[in-house]
């Protein structure tokens, strides 16, 4: 602290001097423009404001002055410091932002490199289009129902009207499971589900039954001895064809397409009648291909694909699970799920889904 | 059954092409399978040719003829051809491929010279001109063919074939007179019945006597006799009606058997014909005799039993009922006599034989699928009058026993078609079109009192009649309404929670994949099960795929480790397979089921009795991973598969349904007994539901699966019943916001304490303030000294509503420790480390 000198002029104190506050000043713009770095702006910052910078030091004069002249010498010091604070602030903003900016430049990587952190799964498309069945039926208000797949020839045949002598057994080439009278057998299709739940419980009953079934067929590319069929059972008052009909195209739109229809051919089932045979509309060629338009790989230029089988319950399978045929009547249908795959995802050998290549299902991912 | 089109336009005379017959008949629900063409690929000129000479040419390997042949004026009259063939003579007529005539497969013929002759032109055979396989010689015509005509007209090529598939319950539609009905019906010609007017039989010769007969069996409902004599059995059959018997599929043999096919493809009635010869006394039907044996034109000899039907004479059974006649009566070219039977058999006593025997022929597919049971003496008559014409055979007589046919009703009405149609049809509409089939209606206001015909065993319920009405205005008239269903419940907990399950362990970088699920017993085998293991309890199959998997899964490893082998084979080394499926074991099934009549159902106890004869089926969700769990890159090492990994992956199958699994050391054959994990899920003393970690080093080398290799499996099936009745989970308390206070603690314990263990004694003993226990480091060395180890936790302490103090979470920390040491001998490192020093 400098105090009060009886030798000392104060009105001719030389720091205080316009000319020396503007030359503190432009030395201190200067330097300060002139700092390329966060580290020279300090060196900058502590030589023109710290307590040794000229404009400090000729700030203490000021007191030593006479009343009259502190306030001109006073403001003229004040405005200078705060102009070199407000070029610092500016200074110190420009350097900051040149760091950061650099080292985002710095840091710069090859984003292409494989980014692995773990290896990479895939649900099978099978597993992936059962989900899918089953998503479609219940936003129809259906429920999903599954059940064993070694079955008893009561639950798999007997119920479903088709007794020991029936030739419709010999239709299906069935595996049965040893010993010989045990009535056990691997289920030919997914209607034992059907038969079990109708035993369960009361209608109205609306049930999509997806599964694994069994027939001694060789494998081949269009044949496997294990396969998925996702069979639907309605049973309510007042059921009809019509309403077959109008789930069919409702399934069809949902898996298909919007506007995917389903055509019915008579048939021949012992667990229903009437029966049909279903065909989708090509939902490729949408049926211009059998019409003359261009040739269509899917349908064979049909325009309609064999889809599946359905028909309306027969009373005596409704009578066999205590359901009132006169009271109840029911419709049913049932397809292949490897089927309908090969057609509407162009898989062309059955082999690929059963052999568990991880091609195979990575291809596919998570959605179908 | 394939039927010529020109035979099928005899009874339904229609303008329509084969094509629109096809469309009509696949609407009135009957697969056709295809539309051919007799003689595809023939263009012509193919005309009718008389051969007026033969020279023998010797001098060749074999011997070949040079002929000239007259093919009329018009087409040069008299050319030479050169013919390998010698099953013809002068005068016969034969058919020409001129020069410029092309046959199938696009063989063109020219006049060209061979063997050392100019051949100007073709004698064709059947095969070459593509009417049936048959080549041993050249086509010879009927006498009366003209010389010069077109042969194409001649033999009816581009007739078509209709291949028609006819569903079990249309046996009717098995003869061409059955879908002629049908053709018929579609477009509305009037229908020529072959079984109507048939031609009077010569009356029996003086003398001659028809052969006594008797039905013993209550299979049959008629049987009929015809006796022929002076039959000339070489005679030849006609064109015309081996054509119609080849294009059908049946193969010509001789005129006798020719006309009794040739009869049960028009009309639908399988007939036999004996040799009369050689059946002694009188003809029997009756059931076989336990022990009898019976030889038959397929010279097999099978073993009857008293279940099998057969027509016997004096000496024994003659032929298999209603499937195939035997040896001993067969008819030869010596044959001179001949008994023509028709009968009708009980469908469901055919199919049981076949099964019985493993047979199946035309004349029991038609038994089976049922048979019009008026129809035998007509037919009968139409072979018997067919012989006459074509073998001058003069008629004997008949004898036939007839059994009384209940006459069937079926009562229906209106409304109750239109309400299973979804499609309004009146009373009148549907007399019409159920009469248009053959019915006998009677039409009373809204109620319909229908007789059906004799040939249509399949209409006997109002559903059937609705079918039928259905079927002929035709499914496409049917309108689509959706049902409105009423239970909105959606998905059941344990099949949204099998979603989640999946798709995590993809997030865990697994493969699902679907296998077949058959096994052997080597393969569980070695796996390391005991004989004793309860994944032995194989399920075996009574007729398997192949006789090395007999059995059903009782583990998904083998056939996963399958996949990772196939896997590999093909190049890839990193591989992490799983799959969800079911296993099977016998468990205390019974060997026999008693199963009550379905035409009703089941009680509880019998449905209990019923189930106590199926295998146990339980429902696992398994994997294998083996290789690179990732690949060296830029940013590390390579990591392998290890048994963490499979570890978390069964962790993950449990948490996906809500649990909260518990890992502690385990042991199952097939994993390493010292890096096995066994899981429960109510804390350590629940049930184990699986087991996770490296595979035993041997199963490995049995499996032929690299070192190292690991697995899991855990059984779902029990977890997924607990989960859809129990309530929704309750999480009663509130997300606490206080502040958290972290504080680490390092154990010293004996290397064999398992970590989880200590983490469970901190937690119990640090009480409710502790929020979590995570170990963060593993040491092992010098400083802890031999055989023990140091576990560094860090714990999280929080109060549920305010902050804590450092007195409430040293004491909470130091009780934690307590119960370590008191369970696991714990010490503080810090401390342990000092005393040690």
């Amino acid at each position: 602290m400098s105090g009060p000198n009886t030798n000392y002029d104060p009105v001719e104190v030389a720091v205080l001097r316009p000319e020396a506050v503007q030359a503190a000043l432009s030395a201190a713009i200067n330097d300060i423009a002139a700092a390329s770095s966060l580290e020279d702006l300090k060196s900058v910052r502590i030589a023109h404001t710290g307590d040794r910078s000229p404009l400090a030091l000729a700030n203490r004069e000021i007191a030593a002055l006479p009343p009259a002249a502190k306030a001109d010498a006073g403001k003229r010091v004040g405005q200078a410091r705060a102009s070199i604070a407000d070029a610092l602030h500016v200074r110190q903003q420009e350097l900051t932002d040149a760091r950061d900016a650099q080292i985002l430049v710095d840091e710069v990587v090859d984003v292409t490199l494989p980014a692995q952190t773990g290896p990479r799964g895939a649900r099978h498309p099978l597993s992936l289009l059962n989900d899918r069945v089953a998503d479609i039926f219940v936003a129809m208000g259906w429920s999903v129902a599954e059940g064993p797949e070694a079955e008893l020839e009561w639950l798999n045949f007997d119920a479903l009207n088709m007794p020991a002598a029936h030739p419709a057994r010999t239709m299906q080439d069935t595996f049965f499971i040893a010993p010989e009278g045990s009535g056990a057998l691997l289920r030919t299709h997914t209607s034992p589900i059907q038969i079990r739940e109708m035993l369960r419980r009361e209608p109205p009953l609306y049930i999509v039954c997806p599964g694994r079934v069994f027939r001694t067929d060789e494998i081949d590319a269009t044949h496997l001895p294990v396969f998925h069929q996702v069979e639907a059972l309605a049973v309510d008052r007042g059921l009809s064809m019509a309403h077959l009909k109008g789930t069919l195209n409702a399934f069809a739109s949902a898996m298909f397409g919007e506007g995917i229809t389903t055509r019915l051919r008579p048939s021949y089932f012992p667990f229903t009648e009437p029966s049909a045979e279903v065909d989708l509309q090509c939902f490729v060629c949408r049926g211009a291909s059998a019409a003359g338009g261009e040739p269509c790989r899917t349908c064979r230029n049909e325009g309609w694909i064999e889809w599946g089988g359905a028909g309306m319950v027969h009373p005596r399978v409704l009578q066999s699970c205590g359901v009132d045929p006169d009271v109840y009547t029911g419709f049913a249908f049932g397809m292949g799920l490897e089927r309908t795959l090969m057609f509407r995802s162009d898989v062309r050998d059955l082999r690929d889904v059963i052999e568990g290549d991880l091609r195979f299902s990575a291809f596919f991912g998570g959605e179908i | 059954m394939r039927v010529l089109f020109s035979w099928l336009k005899e009874f339904a005379p229609v303008a329509a092409s084969a094509t629109e017959v096809a469309q009509a008949l696949i609407r009135l629900g009957f697969e056709v399978e295809g539309v051919e063409r007799l003689g595809e690929g023939v263009r012509g000129p193919l005309v009718v040719g008389t051969v007026a000479h033969i020279e023998e040419l010797t001098e060749f390997k074999k011997p070949i003829r040079f002929c000239q042949v007259d093919v009329g004026a018009a087409h040069g009259g008299v050319r030479g051809i050169v013919c390998g063939a010698r099953n013809f003579a002068e005068g016969d007529r034969v058919v020409v491929a001129l020069p410029g005539s092309e046959l199938p497969g696009g063989f063109t013929i020219t006049a060209r010279e061979t063997y050392g002759r100019v051949s100007d032109g073709m004698i064709c055979s059947e095969r070459e001109l593509g009417l049936s396989d048959e080549h041993s010689g050249i086509l010879v015509l009927d006498p009366d063919c003209e010389v010069g005509a077109d042969a194409s007209a001649v033999l009816g090529l581009g007739d078509a074939v209709l291949d028609v598939s006819v569903n079990p319950d249309r046996g009717y539609a098995m003869s061409v007179r059955g879908l002629a009905r049908e053709v018929a019906s579609a477009f509305s010609v009037a229908f020529v019945d072959p079984a109507d007017d048939l031609p009077a039989l010569p009356e029996p010769t003086a003398g001659s006597v028809p052969r006594p007969i008797a039905v013993d069996s209550p299979a049959c409902s008629i049987f009929v006799l015809r006796t022929l004599h002076d039959v000339d059995a070489g005679a030849p059959t006609p064109r015309w009606l081996s054509q119609r018997l080849r294009a059908a599929g049946v193969r010509p043999v001789s005129l006798i058997v020719d006309v009794t096919n040739y009869v049960m493809l028009e009309l639908g009635q399988p007939l036999h014909a004996f040799d009369a010869e050689r059946v002694a006394g009188a003809v029997v039907v009756r059931r076989a005799r336990p022990g009898e044996a019976l030889e038959l034109l397929d010279h097999t000899t099978r073993e009857l039993t008293e279940d099998d039907v057969v027509i016997a004479d004096d000496s024994g059974a003659l032929s298999l009922a209603g499937i195939m006649g035997g040896v001993q009566s067969e008819i030869s070219s010596a044959t001179t006599s001949v008994l023509i039977e028709a009968a009708h058999f009980d469908h469901r006593v055919i199919a049981a034989s076949c099964r019985r025997h493993r047979l199946s022929t035309d004349a029991s597919r038609r038994f089976e699928r049922g048979v019009d049971p008026r129809l035998a003496p007509v037919a009968a008559h139409r072979a018997a009058s067919l012989l006459v014409a074509l073998a001058g055979a003069h008629s004997a007589g008949l004898q036939a026993v007839e059994f009384e046919q209940p006459a069937i009703h079926v009562s229906t009405t209106a409304q109750a078609i239109s309400a299973l149609i979804g499609l309004p049809v009146d009373t009148d509409a549907c007399a019409r079109l159920l009469r248009a089939v053959g019915c006998d209606v009677d039409a009373n206001d809204d109620a319909l009192v229908v007789t059906p015909p004799t040939w249509r065993p399949d209409l006997r319920l109002g559903c059937d009649l609705a079918e039928e009405v259905a079927r002929l205005i035709g499914y496409d008239q049917i309108p689509a309404l959706k049902p409105s269903p009423t239970d909105h419940s959606g998905l059941r907990a344990s099949q949204r929670a099998r979603r989640n399950r999946d798709n995590s362990l993809v997030g865990l970088g697994w493969t699902q994949v679907m296998l077949t699920p058959f096994t052997s017993k080597n393969a569980v085998a070695a796996l390391g099960c005991a004989e004793t293991d309860e994944r032995m309890d194989l399920v075996p199959l009574l007729n398997p795929m192949s006789d090395e998997e007999p059995f059903l899964r009782s583990t998904l490893i083998p056939s996963l480790a399958a996949a990772v082998r196939r896997n590999r084979s093909r190049g890839f080394d990193s591989v992490a397979v799983f799959e969800a499926s079911a296993a099977h074991r016998n468990g205390s099934r019974a060997a026999t089921a008693a199963f009550p009549a379905a035409s009703a159902p089941p009680t509880p106890e019998q449905f209990a009795q019923m189930l106590a004869a199926a295998p146990v089926e339980q429902r696992w969700v398994a994997g294998i991973a083996c290789g690179a769990w990732r690949e060296a890159s830029w940013d590390g090492p390579r990591q392998a598969w290890q048994w963490q990994h499979a570890v978390r992956a069964a962790c993950a199958v449990l948490e996906a349904y809500g649990l909260n699994p518990h890992v502690s050391a385990g042991e199952r054959a097939g994993w390493h007994p010292g890096r096995c994990a066994a899981l429960t899920v109510d804390g350590p003393d629940g049930t184990v539901v699986g087991w996770a970690g490296e595979m035993h080093p041997r199963t490995l080398e049995r499996l032929e699966l690299p070192p190292r290799t690991v697995a899991f499996e855990v059984r779902v099936d029990a977890l997924e019943a607990r989960m859809d009745s129990a309530m929704p989970p309750a999480f009663s308390r509130t997300v606490a916001t206080s502040p958290v206070v972290k504080e680490d603690v390092a154990l010293v314990v004996g290397a064999d304490v398992p970590s989880a263990a200590l983490a469970q004694a901190l937690r119990e003993g640090c009480g409710s303030l502790l929020e979590s226990v995570h170990l963060f480091d593993e040491y092992t060395g010098e400083q802890v000294g031999q055989g023990r180890k140091s576990l560094a936790f860090s714990l999280r302490f929080r109060h549920p509503e305010r902050s804590l103090t450092d007195d409430e979470v040293a004491a909470a920390r130091t009780a934690g420790v307590e119960v370590a040491a008191a369970r696991h001998g714990a010490k503080l490192r810090a401390a342990a480390t000092d005393s040690a020093r």
